[in-house]
Parts: C-alpha cells; sequence; structure tokens
C-alpha cells in the first residue's frame, strides 16, 4: 500500500546503546529520568552538606566554625542548590520516568529536547558548583536582591548566579514546552484529561507555572547581569532604577515556583495515598481543581514576600488577602486525602509513612503560611527564623517527603527490586524526628527575634538552647539519609524481586514488567476509566466493596508491529555543552569571549546536527 | 455486638482520648503562658517580638495571638483527625479487609471548602484594620517625634531635625510619646526591626518608608537589620533607649551641642590623626572633619556601644578596632570607593600604638 512505503518505520526498535555513551546520547525517558534523579541525590549531598555546615556554624553563639565570608556563600548555595538542583530536578526525574507510563505513552512528545533539557540542567548545575572552587561561590541570597546582588561587579560571585540560574531556568523552560504537549498529544486512546492519573495533572499545572514564571525571572536575571556588566541601570535608585522591581520580578516567579515545588509531591501523595488505602482517591475531581486552582491563585500572591518593602497599605492588605485564600484550595486538598484514607485498610509502608507524614508537617507549614498571610504579624516574622521554619515544614516536610514517599513508591518499578522495608522505616522515623527538632524550634527562634541569614549571634539574646538543638536534629536528618543510601546499596545486592505490581496499583505503570521494556508497552492500552488498571484486577460488589476478578486479567499482549522509538542522539548534550562554554565565558570577559564564540559555535553545531539528524536511523 | 461495632467502640474511645489529650494540652499552655513560649524565652529574651514594649508592637502581638490560636485548633483537628485515622484503619497483621470503594461527597467538599473560607475571613477583618491602622501617618495630635533614619552597610544613622543633629547606632527616644520614623538607604536594602517596639519595615534606597514606634516605659530595647545586607549583615544591630521626656530633653541638647577639642596632651595629638587619617570619612561636629561616610562621633563617648551596637564602648574592643577593624567584625574595605561614595567598612590603617593612644584619648573626651 502506498502508505506503508512512505512511512519510514523501524522493523524493530533501535538496540539500546549501552555504557557510557548510551547514557550521554540516550532519548528514552526512563534513562533521562534516571540521570535527573541521580543528579538530584548527588546535589543533595551537596546541599545537605552545606546545610549541616550552617546548622554547625550556628550550634553555639558566635560561631567561628565558618567566616561570615563562607557562611553567606554555603546559605546562598544551600538554597540555590536544594530548590534549583534537587527538587526541582527530582520532580523533573519522576515526571520524566512516569508521565508518559502513567498516560500509555511510549516516550514523551520531543525525546531529543528531553535530552536537552537535561544537559542544560546539568551543566548549569556544575556552573554553579564549580564557582566554590573559581573564587568564590555567590554570596548574595539565592534571592539576589538588587542592589546588592549588583553592587560590587569586580566580584564574579553574582555572576555564576545570574547565569547559572539563566541556563537552568532555560532548562525547565524547554521541559515544560515537552511535557505540556506530551500530556496534550500522546495520552493513550479513551485516557481522557479527567481520566489522566493525578500525578500527571499536578505535572500539567506545574509545567504551566513554570512555562509562565521562567520568563520573568530570564528578563530580571539578565537586567542584574548588565547592570553588574555592562553600566545599565535597572536596579540603581541614584540613576533613576528601582531595587523594587528587581523584588516584583523575582517574586513574579518566585511564588509560583514554590507551587512548583509542592504541587509535584501532591500528586505523588494523592497516588500513594489510594494504593494504599485501597481505596479511589476521595473527590478526585476536586483534588485536581483545586489544583488548578492553586496554580492560578499563585501567580497572584507574590507580593506577601514583599510586606515589609512599602508597597502601601492598598497593596498590602489586597495581598495578604489573596494570600488567605489560597489556603482554601489547599486545604480542599488536605481534607480530601483525609477523605481517601477513612474507611480503607492502610498499609503502612515506607512509602505510605512518608505520605502521611507529608500531610501532617505539610498542615503546620500551611497554618504557619496563615499566620504570614496576616501582613501586620509579618512585619515581625519576615526574614527571621520563624519564616525558615514555615518553608522548610512546606518543602522539606512537604516537598521532600512527599518525593521520598514517591521514591519508595516507584523505585521497584524503576529497579524491579523492592527497598528494603526495616531500613525504609528507620529512614522515615529518623528523618521525621530529625526534622521536627531541626525546624520546630525555628518558629520560636524567629519568634524570639533571631533573624534569618546572619553568620552570628551574641549571646545574651537567648538564641543558644534552641540552635543547639536544631543543629542536633540536622544531624539526625543526615544519619537518617544516610539509612536511604545504605538501602539503595544493599536492595542494588540483593533485593526482593518486586514483579509487574508489587503493590496492587492503580494506574498504568504496574501493568507492565519492572523495569519497564524500553518501549513501555508492548500494546498501547486503551483507557475505558480512572485508575483503569485497577478496574481490570477488581470489579464492585454490591456492598460497594472490591472483587478481585478470576482470573486475574492477562496482561501479556503481542507486541505492536510498528513501535516507533526515537533514536539516540548526540546532539542534545554537544549542543549543552556549548551553552557550558557561553556562560563561563561571560562570566570573564573581557577575555571569556573566546570561550563565548566556541560555545555559541558548539551550540549552534549541536542545533544544525540536530536538525538535519533523520527522525529514524536506518539500520539496515 | 459484631466485631466492627466493638472495633468502632474501641476506637471511638481512643478518639475521644486523643482530642481530649490535645485540648488539655493547648488549653494548659493558654491558660499559663501561652505554649510556654514566653516563659521559655521571656526575661532573657531582649528581642522577643512576643512581648512588647509598645501600642504599635502591642496591635501586632495581639493580631497575632487572634491567628495563632485559630491556626493551632485546626492544627489540633485535622492531626488528630489524622493520626485517629491512621490508627483505626490501619492494616492488621494477616488481615485482608475489604473496603468500600467510596469516591467522594460533595456535600463534604462545599463544608470543607466554606470552612477555612469562614475562618480566613476571621481572620482577614482584623488583618486589615491592623494593617490600616499601623501604616497610616501619625495623628497631629500625638505630636510625633520626627526621626531620620539612614541605612549603611553596615550601620544607622539617625538624624533629629528638630534638634539639629546627627547620631549612629543607638536611639533615644522619649518614652510614652510615639515617633516617627522617615527612612532610607544609602547603599543596598535594610530593614529597621525593634521587635518589641514594632515590626520591621526596610530602607531601600531611592525611597522614603516611614515606621511609627512608640515606647511605653523608660527603657532598653534591642533590635537589628532584619534584611541581608552583605558580609557583615549580622552585625549590624542597633539599641533604642526609652526615657522620660525630660531626659530625653536634657541628651538631646547636650548632642546637639559641637565637640570641644582638646588643647594639648594625647587628645591632641589623636585629633592630628584624626583630620590626616580619619576625617576622610566621619565626622566631628564643630571641627574640620566633616565626611558623611562612616558614623558622626562627636558625642561617641556618650555611646554604651561602637561598631553598630555590636560591641562595648571600651578600651580593649576600640584598641582592637583601630588596629584592625575587620578582625572585630567582618567587612570589605578593599573594594572601598570614596570617589563614588562606596564605603564597604572602616580599613586596617596601619596605625601606630602611639597614633592608637591618642585617638583613643580623643574619642574619650567626645561626650
Amino acid at each position: 500500500m502506498l502508505m506503508a512505503t512512505m512511512t519510514p518505520t523501524l522493523e524493530a526498535p533501535p538496540a539500546a546503546r549501552r555504557g557510557v555513551w548510551g547514557w550521554l546520547t540516550t532519548t528514552d525517558h526512563k534513562k533521562i529520568g534516571i540521570l535527573y534523579g541521580s543528579s538530584a541525590s548527588v546535589f543533595f549531598v551537596v546541599g545537605g552538606i552545606e546545610a549541616l555546615l550552617i546548622r554547625v556554624q550556628l550550634a553555639t553563639p558566635n560561631g567561628e566554625f565558618l567566616s561570615a565570608d563562607a557562611y553567606n556563600q554555603m546559605f546562598t548555595m544551600h538554597a540555590t542548590t536544594m530548590v534549583f538542583l534537587v527538587i526541582m530536578p527530582a520532580a523533573a526525574a519522576f515526571t520524566n520516568y512516569f508521565l508518559p507510563l502513567l498516560i500509555g505513552a511510549r516516550d514523551v512528545a520531543f525525546p531529543r529536547l528531553n535530552a536537552l533539557s537535561y544537559w542544560v540542567f546539568l551543566f548549569g548545575g556544575l556552573f554553579l558548583t564549580v564557582s566554590f572552587f573559581l573564587g568564590g561561590a555567590p554570596d548574595g541570597g539565592w534571592f539576589g536582591y538588587a542592589p546588592l546582588s549588583t553592587q560590587v561587579p569586580e566580584v564574579v560571585r553574582m555572576d555564576y548566579w545570574a547565569l547559572g540560574l539563566i541556563i537552568i531556568g532555560l532548562a525547565s523552560l524547554l521541559a515544560s514546552v515537552n511535557f505540556i504537549t506530551t500530556i496534550f498529544t500522546m495520552r493513550a486512546p479513551g485516557m481522557t484529561l479527567m481520566r489522566m492519573p493525578v500525578f500527571a495533572w499536578m505535572s500539567l499545572v506545574v509545567n504551566f507555572l513554570l512555562l509562565f514564571s521562567l520568563p520573568i525571572i530570564t528578563v530580571g536575571l539578565i537586567q542584574v547581569f548588565l547592570d553588574r556588566n555592562i553600566g545599565t541601570l535597572f536596579f540603581d535608585a541614584a540613576n533613576g532604577g528601582d531595587p523594587i522591581l528587581w523584588q516584583h520580578l523575582f517574586w513574579l516567579f518566585g511564588h509560583p515556583e514554590v507551587y512548583v515545588l509542592i504541587l509535584p509531591a501532591m500528586g505523588i501523595v494523592s497516588e500513594v495515598l489510594p494504593t494504599f488505602a485501597r481505596k479511589p482517591l476521595f473527590g478526585r475531581s476536586f483534588v485536581i481543581f483545586s489544583g488548578i486552582a492553586i496554580g492560578f491563585m499563585g501567580f497572584g500572591v507574590w507580593a506577601h514576600h514583599m510586606f515589609t518593602s512599602g508597597l502601601g497599605p492598598v497593596a498590602e492588605s489586597a495581598f495578604a488577602l489573596t494570600t488567605m485564600f489560597i489556603a482554601v484550595p489547599t486545604g480542599v486538598k488536605i481534607f480530601n486525602w483525609l477523605g481517601t484514607i477513612w474507611g480503607g485498610s492502610l498499609r503502612l509502608n515506607t512509602s505510605m509513612l512518608f505520605s502521611l507524614g507529608f500531610i501532617a508537617m505539610f498542615v503546620i507549614g500551611g497554618l504557619s503560611g496563615v499566620t504570614h498571610a496576616a501582613a501586620p504579624a509579618d512585619w515581625q516574622q519576615h526574614d527571621t527564623y520563624y519564616v525558615v521554619a514555615h518553608f522548610h515544614y512546606v518543602l522539606v516536610g512537604g516537598a521532600i517527603f512527599g518525593l521520598i514517599s514517591g521514591l519508595y513508591y516507584w523505585w521497584p518499578k524503576i529497579t524491579g527490586k523492592l527497598l528494603d522495608e526495616r531500613l525504609g522505616k528507620w529512614h522515615f522515623w529518623l528523618m521525621m524526628i530529625g526534622f521536627n527538632l531541626t525546624f520546630a524550634p525555628m518558629h520560636i527562634l524567629g519568634l524570639n527575634g533571631m533573624p534569618r541569614r546572619t553568620y552570628r549571634y551574641p549571646e545574651g539574646l537567648g538564641f543558644e538552647f534552641w540552635n543547639a538543638i536544631a543543629t542536633i536534629g540536622s544531624f539526625l536528618i543526615g544519619v537518617s539519609m544516610l539509612v536511604l543510601f545504605w538501602n539503595f546499596y544493599r536492595t542494588r545486592r540483593r533485593g526482593e524481586i518486586a514483579g509487574p505490581d508489587p503493590w496492587d496499583g492503580r494506574t498504568l505503570e504496574w501493568s507492565i514488567s519492572s523495569p519497564p521494556p524500553e518501549h513501555n508497552f508492548d500494546q498501547i492500552p486503551v483507557v475505558e476509566r480512572e485508575d483503569d488498571f485497577w478496574h481490570r484486577k477488581y470489579r464492585t460488589a454490591e456492598d460497594g466493596t472490591a472483587i478481585a476478578i478470576e482470573p486475574p486479567p492477562n496482561m501479556e499482549f503481542e507486541r505492536d508491529e510498528d513501535i516507533h522509538l526515537p533514536s539516540p542522539s548526540f546532539y542534545p548534550v554537544l549542543a549543552a555543552a556549548g551553552m557550558f562554554l557561553v556562560v563561563m565565558g561571560l562570566v570573564y570577559v573581557p577575555w571569556g569571549l573566546i570561550a563565548v564564540g566556541a560555545g555559541a559555535v558548539t551550540t549552534l553545531w549541536g542545533l544544525f546536527g540536530w536538525s538535519m539528524e533523520p527522525i529514524t536511523r536506518e539500520e539496515h | 455486638m459484631t466485631e466492627d461495632e466493638a472495633t468502632w467502640r474501641r476506637n471511638r474511645r481512643l478518639l475521644m482520648l486523643l482530642v481530649l489529650a490535645a485540648m488539655l494540652v493547648v488549653s494548659a499552655c493558654a491558660g499559663t503562658d501561652r505554649l510556654g513560649l514566653e516563659s521559655v524565652v521571656s526575661d532573657d529574651i531582649p528581642q522577643n517580638s512576643l512581648n512588647p514594649a509598645g501600642p504599635e508592637a502591642r496591635q501586632i502581638d495581639d493580631l497575632w495571638w487572634l491567628v495563632f490560636w485559630i491556626a493551632t485548633a485546626v492544627f489540633v483537628v485535622v492531626e488528630a483527625a489524622l493520626i485517629y485515622m491512621v490508627v483505626r484503619f490501619r492494616q492488621r497483621k494477616g488481615e485482608d479487609r475489604q473496603v468500600k470503594q467510596v469516591h467522594g461527597n460533595t456535600k463534604l467538599e462545599i463544608i470543607w471548602t466554606i470552612l477555612p473560607a469562614v475562618l480566613l475571613t476571621v481572620i482577614a477583618i482584623p488583618t486589615v484594620a491592623t494593617l490600616l491602622d499601623l501604616r497610616s501617618a501619625p495623628d497631629p495630635s500625638d505630636n510625633a517625634l520626627q526621626i531620620e533614619v539612614i541605612g549603611h552597610q553596615w550601620w544607622w544613622e539617625f538624624s533629629y531635625p528638630e534638634y539639629g543633629f546627627t547620631t549612629a547606632n543607638e536611639l533615644h527616644i522619649p518614652a510614652g510619646r510615639q515617633v516617627y520614623l522617615t527612612m532610607t538607604s544609602a547603599d543596598v536594602i535594610h530593614s529597621f526591626w525593634v521587635p518589641q517596639l514594632a515590626g520591621k519595615r526596610d530602607l531601600v534606597p531611592g525611597r522614603e518608608t516611614n515606621l511609627k514606634i512608640e515606647a511605653d516605659e523608660p527603657g532598653l530595647f534591642l533590635g537589628q537589620c532584619a534584611e541581608f545586607c552583605g558580609l557583615a549583615h549580622a552585625d549590624m544591630r542597633l539599641r533604642v533607649f526609652a526615657s522620660t521626656e525630660a531626659e530625653f530633653e536634657t541628651w538631646a541638647l547636650a548632642q546637639a551641642q559641637p565637640a570641644n577639642l582638646p588643647a594639648a596632651g594625647p587628645a591632641a595629638d589623636g585629633w592630628e590623626t584624626f583630620s590626616a587619617v580619619c576625617a576622610s570619612c566621619h565626622t566631628i561636629d564643630g571641627t574640620s572633619a566633616g565626611a558623611r561616610l562612616a558614623p558622626n562621633l562627636t558625642h561617641f563617648a556618650s555611646r554604651t556601644t561602637f561598631g553598630s551596637a555590636t560591641f562595648a564602648n571600651e578600651e580593649q574592643h576600640l584598641r582592637q578596632w583601630l588596629a584592625d577593624p575587620s578582625s572585630l567584625k567582618p567587612m570589605r574595605p578593599e573594594l572601598n570607593d570614596l570617589e563614588v561614595g562606596r564605603v564597604l567598612g572602616m580599613p586596617k590603617l596601619g596605625l601606630t600604638e602611639d597614633q592608637i593612644d591618642g585617638l583613643i584619648a580623643l574619642l574619650e573626651t567626645l561626650e
């Protein structure tokens, strides 16, 4: 037939390349997911060490462990690392690996763009981190308030910060286009949007947030870079610029970013709770729509980070009100999770414990958030340890707990082996106790007048006791992480084989082998309802309980004949490497311009080669 | 009675116990000293925002406790519910319970959307009321004392336009009278924060911001810069001395007097060094030293501290400061550019012992 001769199909999927070259050139969303996850783990260790150094410095009054200079680099890099190089890529790891599996697709919409996103992110992370060895890391805060961030252009540290965030932002921007397109175009037949798993929904919201918010900070960062390097005056008040402009640009990105960090974890929790409660998610559409509402409202609350900046009483009141009312959809989610647990049969394994821990801790972070939505109260709390406590309850007790829950949940799918449950429970309880010891006292410290970002505090202010406790707690968190890494190591060697469906799962990824074949599904599934896989295994009895269908469904399918898989490509990593050279060179203008030129040529070479590359390589 | 019912009863008792325990804890704390926060901290916590010493701070404190108790009630209910459900619905060993596949309940959804909205409205109204009140300009009948504040890396400049003098780092105010600060910054953003007197307010270059503060009683109140402003941010502290109206008046009139330079002795030698070295940044009113890049030292000896209220004004500390300022407080004087007015700290001036002796003698005369 005419059609068949015109379509370049591959008889068999291209053999996955092995070794380092295979990883460098991969366009498989699962391998890219693993790359994101491994990189995030390494950066997590870096950011964790930075945190521990901070805690050692603050353990006693007049700490002399770190200099003020080193301390400022530590807290700037701790935040930058944890936000941009740990939580975001860890969420991207799960989105990469599982979004196509959850919606019944064989890959993402743009596999090579996906590889480019990863490599740009990795080079951006390395670029930020090498600054430690090249004259000092950024030291102006992760928020880089102008004019402090533009004040001393002769010291390059904040150039590393501005350029690093620009290209890491580029990586996320590319990924957001990719994931949005994937969700809108690559869902399996019958997988309507409302049948889509909640994790996929939260990914959709997150990626729209990124798509709309990243350009804003990118503009701001370019302005910072230009103010520092070629004497533009965007933020220079003495010459008509405005430092407050930076705050608006930063937080217009920065607050949606908070939801970028937390929504993937909320998505994970919405998958884990039903699985281990053996019940569907309570109020599924309310959970989805509250996520969408949070996404929209997230763009209308940014100035609550600026209650002390002098916006004027009307603006301050307006943002106090919007901030309070974003608590409503957040509360709806929490109540629906409780509704999911109610009447269930809860399997309290490690993944479930972390999801339950997420609810318990996130409630605290959410409520302390309401206390600074009351703007006058925030005038006391702003920039104190009270705020540090608040956002660690949201980002560690919330985002990180959720991501770890996802890790225990999906690890068997990725590796084919179950993580050890006994070690998992040690991990959970150590982390839970350590986390609360570290961050609960910070509420008190902040209310008692301890400001953030201070490298030392004198005796006699009453900060000694709780700081010591917090430091002990932080090391307990460190120990809990060692247990996790030991669990990874041990499980690799002698973990229990998981099988395709170890949790009696509800979503499509559990219908295929663990780890999944390169082409994911032998046959693209046809979806009839939400939690489709569960409903192939269970029918509902008259009393509303689930009854297993006998015999269990056969999930072995004949493999589709024309499986089309993306070919590996070397060009994404090449284009990304060029960008690394460009930003590296921009730090050291003028002689760095040589690197800028070389990098630009490399990137263009990569993009050109990419555009000329045949879609599927003929292998015969 | 079926086994299900028995379990339910047992669990209901457990739930009631949990809620009761939580309520006991909360009410015990509420009855005595509000969760023990104040007792853990109070007397020895000079920057305690929960221990207000003036009407502005007290208004904020009242709002805080309202929000705190509502939040605590929600916290107790949600966490108790969570713990109860985990205990009640956990799968026991060997148990294979079939559960009802419930998908949702619209009535519940409506309730738990509206209920938080109502609670938030209860918070929102006093929030806006407090905000508008605290942000309003002072009432003329309050006869507020006007003070101008300029933030510098890393010290505070205070000017009293009614009295015509400028001082640094130690603010004196009359107790029981409103004080209206008009603030800006000479370099980067700082934030003025004396927790017992008011919330914080940023000092932004190129802009003017205002803050009302007031102390009920005479006393010493500590504060510090709350917006990260670079290397010595932690050491950008300040002190507020509230005194009676009469004492304040005496102090202010003395501060408005120019300095009397000594004619001879070590202090006169000190002046020679000062005019040659220190005068490029510091002012002593009534002399030729008039630069405003660093604290005004006209009445330095009347201050209890130096280095932005960080070190006691004692000879041994002053000696170390004059010999090597960065050994006491981290600064970046190597990046100073006096032409454009950029000062990131006092440089190591390479003074001899004799010069230091002279300067200390001079400073001691500046009462």
